[in-house]
Parts: C-alpha cells; sequence; structure tokens
C-alpha cells in the first residue's frame, strides 16, 4: 500500500464578490515509502496548493478542499484539527521555499528545533537542546553548539535552509513535503541542500515530495515526476522515461526551454509562447491549447481526458511524437 | 486562519495578471468597501450641509431674537418653539441655525489646518528628501524638536502665543503641528525612491533633477499624503474643540463653529446639556467620517493589502 | 547600546536647550508680556517700567536668557502668577506631578489590559463581526473630544454609580508620604485613604483611556494580522505545535515590538490628554496646571510644565527603543 494516497484532490478558493478560483482540479498520485516524487509545473500551476493541502495549512475559510489524501490509510482531510495538529511535525514534515522568512526572528534556532521534540517526543527542554543539537550538526551546520543561541538573521541563506531540514527532519517523518527548497538559494549552495536532502530521506527512509518548477532538480532527484498544468496532472511517469521522452507538448516545451551545455554553436532555446494569463478553462478543452504548438481545434472544445499509455498517463489530444527535437527554430 | 494567504496572493496575482495599477486596484476595492462608502456618505452630507447652509439656515446665527426668553442669572434659555425646533442659545440666537452655519466654519477650519499643514510639510519635506546633505539635517532637527513635544500640547502652546485668538489662530496652531508629520511622510516617501529603479532610469536617461522630483518622486508620495490628510482633517475638527475649551478659541462666536460651540458651553454643561452634546455630535459623526475614510484609504493603498 | 543611552541622553539635553531657548523667546514677544501678565488691570506705565527693570526685561535678550538659564539650574523657574499665585513654579510641579503620574499609570493600565487582547482576539477573527464591531468602536473613540467624554462621564456615571466626580481625595485625614495618594494608604496602613483616592481615579483614568486605547487596540490588531500573514506562523503550524505555544511563541513575540512602541508613544503623550481631562474633574495634577496657565496666561509655569513634558515624552521614547532591542534580537546582536 502506498504511504500517501492523494485522490482527485481539488482545491477552489472562493471569496465573496468574486467568481471561485480553481487551484488543483482532480490531482491524483501515491508516493511509496522512501520515493521520491515530484510535482512539476510553472507557479501558478497549482503545486503548492497540493502540498499545503496535504499538510492541512490552507486556510479554513475561503478555501473549499474536496477528494482524499490517504495517509497509511487515513483519510487526513477528514481528521479534526487536533488530530492533523498531532500528526504534523510528527508524520509529515514539511520544508518552505524561503528560509529567511520562514524562521522566527526572534527565537533563537535552537528553540525553533527542540520545540518540535518537545511537542511531539514529550522531551524535556534541555534533553530536546542536546537532540536539536545533533540534528544541526547532522544538517551540516558547523558549529551547532552556538548556532542553538543565534538568531536566523545571524546565518546564511545556506544554513538557515538546513536548519529548516532539520526541523522538518526532527521527528523522523515518514513522509518530507519539500516546497521549492532551494529557489530562494545562491545557485552554488542549491546542489548542496539538494544533495543534503537526498542523503537524508535516503539514510531515514523517508518519502519525499518535491515540489519545483526547476527540471534540473527533479532529474536528480525524484523517481517518479508529476507535470502539473492549469490545477491538473498534464502527465505523469517515471523520471528516465518522462526526460527520454516527454509526450505532453508542456513537458516537452518545459524540457526545451532548458539550456545545455551540449548544444551546438548557434543553436536556438526554445521558450513556451505565452503566460498561464492565456489558459483557457479546462471545462472548454485544453488550458494549454493558447500556449501549444501542437494545438488542434479539438484542443479548444473537448477536455482532454488522462489515458494510460503503458505505465504513463497523459492529458492530450495531440501528443508530441517520439523523438521530435527538443529545439526548434523560433522566428524572432 | 490566515495561513497559506502568500500562496493564495501568488495566485491572485497571477489571476489579476500585470498591469492592474495600484491605484486603480485600490479604486476597485474602495468601491465595495461598505466602510469607506459609509464615510464617504457622511463627508458628502457633511460638505453639502455646509455649503447650503446660508439657504438651509432659518434665521440669522448671530440674531438674539430670543433674548427676551433668556434669563441671565439663572442660565436658562429658550424651549424648543414654533420656528426654532431646538430652541436657542444662551444668547437667544436660534440653536438650529448655529449648528447649520457652524458645518461651514468647522469645514474651513479642517480644510484650511489641512492645507497649511500640508504646504509647509511639503516644502520642508521635498527639501530635505530632494536635496539631502545639510540640508536635510537641518530640517530634520527642526521637525525632531517639534515632534518632542506631545502634539496637542504643541497646539495648546502655539495658540497661546497669540494676544488675540481668532478663527485664523486657531487653524494656525492646528495646521503648524502637522508640519512635521507631513515634512516626516514626505521626506520618508522621497528618500525610499531616490534609489528606487524609475528614478534610477529617470536620471539615467538624463531627466533634470527637478523634473525628476516633480514629475516622478512627488506622485509616488501622493497616496500616504492623501490618508494622512484626511485624518488631519478629522484631528483639526476635534483640537478646535479642545482649543475652545481651554479659552484659546475664537472668543468671537458670531460667526459659530463646532468646536467653539462645544468649547464654550462647558460652565452649563450640567444644566443644558443638550447646548454640547448637539455639536458634540455633530464633530463626533463627521470626525469619524473622515477617519473611515483615511483608515479604509490606508489599508486600500498598503501593496500588501492587494487581496 | 550604551554608546548610543549616552548619544541619546546627549540628544536630549539639546531638545530642552532648544526648546527652552524658543520658549523664552515666545515668552518675550507675548501680548504684553510677563509685566502686563503680572499687573493685569492695575498696569500703569510708571509700575510697568518700574516691573521691567525689577524683573531685568530691560537687558538684552540674550543675557536675560543666560540669567534665566543660571537661575534653572539652582531651581528657580520664576513663580506662579495665574495657577497659585505666589507659589514657586518648581513647588507646583513637585506637587502636582505625583497626582498625573498616578492617573496616567491608571490610564494607560486600563488601555494596554484592554486594547492588547482586544486587538489580538480581533486579528484572529477578522472580518467577523466582532472585528467589525471593535474597529468600528475603536474609530468612535478617536473621533470623541476628549473633555466632552469626560463631562458626560462626569454627568452620567457619577450620579448613577455615586462616583466621586471631582478633586484627588476626600478631604479625609491621611499621612502623606511620597505624594502618590494610593500608595501612600498601603504603605501607613489607612486602607480607606488607598480606596478613596482609588474611587477618585476611576472616571478620569477611564476618560484619559480612551485615545491610547483605541490607537493601542488597533497597532495591536495590525501587527497581529501582519504577523499571521508570515510564513514563520506557517513554520510553526507545519510542526503541529500546539495553538498556545503558536500564539505566545510565534505570534505575539513577533507582533508586540510595533505595540510596544505605540505604548511608549501614547504613554508620552499621555499629558495633552491629561490637560483636558484633568480640568473637566478638577484633578490637581500638572495637566490641570497646565489647563489653568493658558487660561490664565501664567508664564512661568506654562514653560517649566512644558519643558518638563517634552523631557518626559523624550526619555519615555528612549526608554521604548531601549526596550525595542531587548525584545528584538535583530537589533541586540547587530
Amino acid at each position: 500500500m502506498a504511504l500517501l494516497e492523494v485522490r482527485d484532490l481539488s482545491v477552489v478558493f472562493q471569496r465573496r464578490g468574486e467568481e471561485p478560483f480553481i487551484a488543483v482540479d482532480g490531482v491524483s498520485f501515491d508516493v511509496e515509502p522512501g520515493q521520491t516524487v515530484g510535482l512539476v509545473g510553472e507557479s501558478g500551476c497549482g503545486k503548492s496548493v497540493t502540498s499545503l493541502a496535504i499538510m492541512g495549512l490552507l486556510p479554513k475559510r475561503g478555501a473549499k478542499i474536496t477528494g482524499t489524501v490517504k495517509y497509511d490509510g487515513t483519510d487526513l482531510l477528514k481528521l479534526s484539527d487536533r488530530e492533523m495538529r498531532d500528526r504534523r511535525g510528527r508524520d509529515l514534515g514539511m520544508v518552505f521555499q524561503d528560509p529567511l522568512s520562514s524562521l522566527n526572528p526572534v527565537v533563537p534556532i535552537g528553540l525553533q528545533v527542540s520545540e518540535v521534540l518537545e511537542r511531539h517526543r514529550g522531551m524535556p527542554r534541555k534533553e530536546a537542546m542536546i537532540e536539536a543539537k545533533d540534528l544541526l550538526d547532522k544538517v551540516g551546520i558547523p558549529d551547532p553548539n552556538r548556532r542553538l543561541k543565534e538568531y536566523p538573521h545571524q546565518l546564511s541563506g545556506g544554513m538557515r535552509q538546513r536548519a529548516l531540514i532539520a526541523i522538518a527532519l526532527a521527528c523522523r517523518p515518514k513522509l518530507l513535503i519539500a516546497d521549492e527548497p532551494t529557489t530562494a538559494l545562491d545557485v552554488t549552495i542549491q546542489a548542496q541542500i539538494l544533495s543534503l536532502m537526498k542523503e537524508l530521506v535516503q539514510d531515514l527512509g523517508t518519502a519525499l515530495v518535491m515540489i519545483t518548477h526547476d527540471l534540473g532538480v527533479v532529474a536528480g532527484l525524484c523517481d517518479e515526476v508529476n507535470v502539473l498544468y492549469g490545477g491538473k496532472v498534464v502527465e505523469k511517469a517515471m523520471r528516465h522515461k518522462l526526460f527520454a521522452e516527454p509526450r505532453h507538448p508542456y513537458t516537452h516545451g518545459l524540457l526545451a526551454s532548458i539550456p545545455r551545455l551540449d548544444a551546438e554553436p548557434g543553436e536556438k532555446l526554445t521558450p513556451i509562447k505565452g503566460s498561464v494569463a492565456d489558459n483557457i478553462p479546462w471545462s472548454q478543452g485544453c488550458a494549454f491549447a493558447p500556449r501549444c504548438p501542437n494545438a488542434l481545434d479539438v484542443c479548444v472544445q473537448v477536455t482532454p481526458a488522462e489515458e494510460d499509455q503503458l505505465g504513463r498517463l497523459l492529458r492530450c489530444h495531440n501528443p508530441v511524437v517520439p523523438g521530435t527535437p527538443a529545439a526548434e527554430e523560433v522566428p524572432v | 486562519m490566515a495561513l497559506g494567504v502568500s500562496k493564495k496572493e501568488k495566485i491572485d496575482d497571477l489571476a489579476e495578471t500585470a498591469g492592474v495599477s495600484l491605484a486603480a486596484s485600490a479604486w476597485k476595492r474602495l468601491k465595495r468597501s461598505p466602510v469607506f462608502l459609509t464615510g464617504a456618505v457622511i463627508i458628502g452630507i457633511f460638505i453639502l450641509i455646509s455649503l447650503l447652509s446660508p439657504w438651509l439656515a432659518p434665521h440669522n446665527p448671530s440674531d438674539p431674537m430670543l433674548i427676551d426668553q433668556v434669563i441671565k442669572a439663572r442660565n436658562e434659555i429658550p424651549p424648543a418653539q414654533p420656528g426654532h425646533p431646538l430652541g436657542g442659545d444662551l444668547q437667544g440666537r436660534d440653536f438650529l441655525s448655529r449648528l447649520l452655519i457652524g458645518s461651514q466654519q468647522t469645514l474651513i477650519v479642517g480644510i484650511g489646518a489641512t492645507v497649511i499643514g500640508l504646504t509647509g510639510g511639503l516644502i520642508l519635506g521635498t527639501l530635505a528628501g530632494a536635496i539631502g546633505g545639510w540640508v536635510d539635517s537641518a530640517v530634520m532637527r527642526i521637525v525632531d524638536v517639534m515632534l518632542s513635544l506631545p502634539s496637542l500640547l504643541l497646539a495648546f502652546s502655539i495658540a497661546a502665543m497669540f494676544a488675540r485668538p481668532s478663527q485664523f489662530t486657531v487653524i494656525l496652531a492646528v495646521a503648524i503641528v502637522q508640519i512635521p508629520v507631513f515634512a516626516r511622510l514626505l521626506r520618508g516617501s522621497m528618500l525610499a525612491q531616490r534609489h528606487s529603479d524609475h528614478v534610477l532610469a529617470a536620471t539615467a536617461l538624463g531627466v533634470k533633477k527637478g523634473a525628476i522630483v516633480f514629475r516622478h518622486m512627488l506622485p509616488n508620495s501622493l497616496g500616504p499624503v492623501i490618508v494622512q490628510s484626511t485624518l488631519v482633517l478629522a484631528t483639526a475638527i476635534i483640537e478646535a474643540a479642545a482649543l475652545s475649551f481651554l479659552g484659546l478659541g475664537n472668543p468671537d462666536d458670531r460667526i459659530p463653529e463646532w468646536g467653539q460651540m462645544l468649547g464654550d458651553v462647558q460652565k452649563v454643561f450640567d444644566t443644558h446639556p443638550q447646548l454640547a452634546a448637539y455639536p458634540a455630535i455633530c464633530i463626533i459623526i463627521v470626525a469619524l467620517g473622515f477617519t473611515l475614510m483615511g483608515e479604509t484609504l490606508r489599508e486600500a493603498l498598503d501593496p500588501k493589502n492587494r487581496r | 547600546m550604551l554608546r548610543y543611552t549616552i548619544r541619546r541622553l546627549i540628544q536630549l539635553v539639546g531638545v530642552v536647550l532648544v526648546l527652552s531657548l524658543l520658549l523664552f523667546a515666545w515668552l518675550r514677544v507675548l501680548p504684553g508680556g510677563p509685566v502686563s501678565a503680572l499687573l493685569g488691570d492695575r498696569s500703569t506705565p510708571e509700575k510697568a517700567a518700574e516691573l521691567t527693570k525689577q524683573l531685568g526685561l530691560d537687558q538684552p535678550i540674550y543675557l536675560q536668557y543666560f540669567k534665566f538659564l543660571g537661575r534653572a539650574l539652582t531651581g528657580d523657574f520664576g513663580v506662579s502668577t495665574g495657577v497659585q499665585p505666589g507659589d514657586s513654579a518648581l513647588d507646583i510641579f513637585i506637587q502636582r506631578f505625583p497626582a498625573t503620574l498616578e492617573l496616567s499609570f491608571f490610564a494607560i493600565a486600563i488601555a494596554i489590559v484592554i486594547g492588547v487582547p482586544l486587538g489580538y482576539l480581533a486579528a484572529k477573527r477578522r472580518g467577523s463581526w466582532f472585528d467589525n464591531a471593535s474597529v468600528v468602536g475603536s474609530l468612535i473613540g478617536v473621533a470623541v473630544p476628549v473633555f466632552f467624554l469626560a463631562f458626560v462621564l462626569k454627568g452620567l456615571a457619577s450620579s448613577a454609580l455615586g462616583l466621586p466626580s471631582s478633586g484627588r481625595q476626600d478631604a479625609i485625614d491621611a499621612t502623606r508620604v511620597t505624594g502618590f495618594f494610593t500608595l501612600d494608604g498601603m504603605i501607613t496602613g489607612e486602607w480607606d485613604a488607598t480606596f478613596n483616592a482609588l474611587v477618585h481615579l476611576i472616571l478620569p483614568s477611564i476618560a484619559l483611556a480612551t485615545i491610547p486605547f483605541a490607537v493601542i487596540f488597533r497597532i495591536t490588531r495590525a501587527a497581529v494580522l501582519d504577523v499571521l500573514d508570515e510564513d514563520f506562523v506557517r513554520t510553526a503550524e507545519s510542526k503541529g505545535l500546539t495553538a498556545p505555544v503558536i500564539r505566545r511563541r510565534h505570534v505575539l513575540r513577533n507582533a508586540m515590538l510595533p505595540v510596544v512602541t505605540t505604548i511608549g508613544l501614547q504613554t508620552g503623550a499621555l499629558l495633552s490628554g491629561a490637560v483636558l481631562t484633568e480640568k473637566v474633574f478638577g484633578f490637581p495634577g500638572v495637566g490641570e496646571a497646565l489647563a489653568i496657565g493658558f487660561e490664565r496666561r501664567d508664564y512661568p509655569v506654562l514653560l517649566l510644565l512644558i519643558i518638563m513634558a517634552t523631557s518626559v515624552y523624550v526619555v519615555v521614547n528612549l526608554l521604548v527603543d531601549l526596550s525595542y532591542a531587548l525584545i528584538d534580537p535583530r537589533i541586540r546582536t547587530r
């Protein structure tokens, strides 16, 4: 049985006097114990909202959540506020995007780590602090004894993210959700943090949901990849399959827009044209159609269904033919 | 629970798409805000009444037509009667007419104090913020000294400086207190903009300094200035009443003003509370109207609240 | 930290000097000046000339200022002409200051004890009827002229509840120790005196508390709203911490920073309101002396009291800045 089973998860934001906004639209995916699963897409595709819905961190008012999120067989969406509080930090940990704003500026790092241990493992403060020191050591923060007493602003960006990882993994949760954990960091630090996360989830056997817009992160880390567009999964496959043979024009476009070192001199990058603002609602066809190079008439008339193609899930009327070159000349 | 809101904001920004200016989106939200509309309606009615009061007032506000009904020794006032729905005041003048005409002077006090305070602050703040250097230090020292006195106390002190208090000295006393506030506001906003991209871009393009200040920096400081002005309109009216209460107001009450009407009747508050209550309620409603508008404007113009 | 404090204290001396110079100059250009203020209606040219000479007003103004400063250093700020004619201005201040401190303490305590929790609750229930009602209530609180509210309290509450509405204490036999009437009773064991003083403080302190209450409420609400939107609160929630821990350690500890500043500013500015409140309730404090001073143009008393008010205001602001450093590690460890 999968550790996490997300089925038909939808999140609709509804505010007084405004059109409801469908942020997540029937998303399903599984995470096996110890597996790393990627949720990939541009900002606004619903990947972060999905993670917040799983964690039960969406605002109570204004956000309507449907579907099921089964963790070890229990539907998290049906749990009471108190029961969910008991699980957060213990069974599910989360690492956020901006390590500076995600840490409390007026509380020492040590306490921010130890308070999870006090809460979920019932440790007294002293014992929790010793454990916190070990945790900081484990995530590669030098001189952890001194850092315990320091405040977030005294740490570098990379160290702050390491501290957040220590917090999320303090109680050894079986599932870790990382929402763009490297986006706010310098490139050199990004690689360090990613390899740290890879190492830790392997050591602890933690399953990881990696949320990112960066296919480079996915390539180095994920076993399975879900590509999200406009709140729906448009393509899902094992990592190698997806990179070797992207079938959805959006996935194909994402891969084609990555600069490559082995590209021929003079070869042009192929950006995806337009922006999320051009989307049409899924109810009228394919949300990606206005930006899609492969779009047919049917794409703006019929909503594409999800099809299983030999272990790959695809939602497209006119998928990319395998073998289409990634780079295509675009008239400037 | 406001958790996850930052995510929602991201979505909103996408949903709204870039390009909708702050002012436009602020106005869009203000139009829907019942609080702002309440304030706007109050102020609209207030301004209308004060403009029309010469025609609305049934009698001359300075004519002691009911003087025969006033018994000075016992502080008795003419009661309500046909033609005089609110009766008369201690001098036998029609109370309703005085309230109506009073709105006009009250508006003048509010606007006068705001305009003077704003002009002074504009000059000091622009000098400090745009020129910088020793001008900035000098201006800010003056501002600091003025701000090192509780503001109402400063207004009292200034009002006490004048040998012959009048409507004008009241306005001046209330206005001068606001100069450092406006100056700080404008300087802060200008300093923040001096290093902003659009000003750097204009400088790089060789736009003259004066043009940058007046065409780029000042217009961008407009939001907070409008908010502050709205709030000053409210404080000015309340403070004018306090000045009258301390005997620092305009002694000439032929053309009445609400604050003056309220401050002047303190001796008979126990016997004729209505003489204080009517102008007090008028002041409270109008001050509330300006405050409601100012606070909702502030919230709407705050980029943090774009949701 | 220490250097910062010393620099601020030197600045305070500078501000007081500049202010005293301004006030002094103001005094000299005043309508008629102190001579006509002292003589009033009995003024004749001869008498005026004599008094002018006697007071040294015929000397150049800078000399007069230095003489004034010299006398001020020995505690001689002149003699009251209107508040308590004949008394020294400094005596009036010393005698009245404890009363105002007592009143201010109770007023600001009321404002904090009600304003902070109410602001927190309103922010937590943003958009609810409770939130809307308390916001509108606080806006009305700012719109009501303080002295009018004082009159209403005096008129209604004193007759309905039998609360005393003037003075500081009834003419009872009480021993004076510190000048703080509530404390004196506790020290000497004269509990009835303490009680009597407390009852006299109720109405004036409520009237004086309204504006600081409204301001503290709104700042607390805004600060808590800001903090609730912060990412670190979401982090705290993602850790599964209990609601009280999140409230105390993560929300309030951060929201306190602007609230403390506001409390400080409001405390320093209380004297403005005290001028009006103390006048209405005939409360014999510094505020009443200022009110009478303005009315009767008692310049020596005004000069001293305004300088004192400014010093208090500046010192309170300094204390706020220092306490800020204690609460905010970002300043402390810089």
